[in-house]
């Protein structure tokens, strides 16, 4: 290569430098910030153990969590979004037939009771997380938010914010057939 | 005095209150009656610009030791609710409910490093407010000196170019006219040539 061709070609290196780094920021546009992804994916849930609603009543823990597939649904009747999701969580339950646990995120009780008598109870568990604690093991930064669970308890799928027809169609009903095989 | 009056006719667009016909603006009022009025708005503006104390009494540690540590590693996390404050910039209640997690972790006898792993195993990278240097990070912390190499190196090579024309090329002959405009200049201190 003679001394002017290379000359040339560094002239091209701010076009490439240029190149480079505009693609890099492109590919970085096409992330959705607001995706956070779940350091659990693939990972057994994490150990716990919580009470049910009210004294007495069967609470949740990990022990439920294996043996079949089935969602994590985190929830408040304080979050106006888990209000928008719950009748799709009706119908996931009593048509599809899944099943569906509650972590009942830093709520009243007797708040929780009258919104499931009020919206209808898709759980086949609850269990009731006063101080948000449990929550902070799966990672939740805000309810509501949905965990696939496989049939080895691991979490396999986590869903933030509310569940819109579109995300159980696309993905978490696929999401099911297919651990379910 | 008259130069603040007229300072705090200054701000009379901001007010946007309803304005009765034959009423004064409200911005005019506080001109009329200054000093308590300018007393008060900086001492408002003052308490606006002080920073927003996150941290309730009742979530501190006794130990002022363990309280510092406490402060210290609450500024390394990222608030997950805000996003771009730390947890202990936030009012959020989560961002609360992880400082007094990370109190009692200190209480238990975690190090630092411990307790921002435990936050870190639960919430991933983006929990941390700085971070950690992987693949997709490299460019980010990389990239800056990166580009400072490439320059110095860039401008390295320019200048020694350049100093090797000037010392190899041979300075080009001159015209006609420029020999004798040079021979003019050159014989200028001659008496009777020249201007």
């Amino acid at each position: 290569m003679s001394a002017v061709t290379r000359h040339r070609l560094l002239l091209l290196l701010p076009l490439a430098v240029f190149l480079i780094l505009g693609g890099y920021f492109a590919l970085g546009l096409t992330r959705d910030p607001s995706i956070l992804p779940s350091m659990l994916i693939d990972k057994p849930a994490p150990v716990f153990a919580l009470p049910g609603l009210s004294e007495g009543e069967k609470g949740l823990s990990k022990a439920d969590l294996t043996g079949k597939v089935q969602l994590i649904n985190v929830f408040a009747s304080w979050c106006a979004p888990c209000r928008v999701e719950h009748p799709l969580l009706m119908r996931l339950a009593n048509e599809q037939g899944v099943t569906i646990h509650a972590i009942n995120y830093k709520d009243k009780p007797d708040a929780a009771k009258a919104f499931l008598a009020q919206m209808g109870n898709p759980y086949t568990s609850i269990g009731a997380d006063k101080d948000g604690r449990v929550a902070i093991d799966f990672g939740v930064y805000g309810v509501p938010e949905t965990y696939v669970i496989d049939r080895q308890g691991r979490v396999r799928y986590r869903h933030v914010g509310p569940l819109m027809p579109f995300d159980v169609d696309e993905k978490i009903l696929p999401m099911i057939r297919e651990l379910s095989k | 005095m008259r130069s603040l009056r007229r300072r705090a006719g200054a701000f009379a667009p901001l007010a946007y209150g309803a304005r009765a016909p034959g009423r004064q603006s409200p911005a005019y009022a506080v001109g009329r009656f200054w000093p308590s009025a300018w007393i008060a708005s900086t001492l408002l503006a003052a308490t606006l610009v002080l920073p927003a104390l996150a941290v309730m009494p009742d979530e501190k540690l006794a130990d002022p030791v363990m309280e510092a540590r406490a402060r210290e590693i609450s500024k390394e996390l990222r608030c997950l609710v805000c996003q771009n404050q730390s947890i202990d910039d936030s009012n959020a209640d989560l961002a609360r409910d992880l400082r007094v997690l990370v109190r009692e972790r200190l209480v238990a006898g975690d190090s630092n490093e411990q307790v921002l792993a435990y936050v870190h195993d639960r919430y991933g990278d983006f929990v941390l407010l700085r971070p950690p240097v992987t693949g997709y990070t490299a460019l980010l912390w990389g990239g800056p000196f990166a580009l400072l190499l490439l320059a110095g190196f860039g401008t390295a090579l320019y200048m020694r170019q350049r100093r090797r024309d000037v010392e190899t090329t041979p300075a080009p002959a001159l015209t006609a006219e420029e020999e004798a405009r040079l021979a003019a200049l050159l014989n200028d201190d001659k008496p009777g040539v020249g201007r």
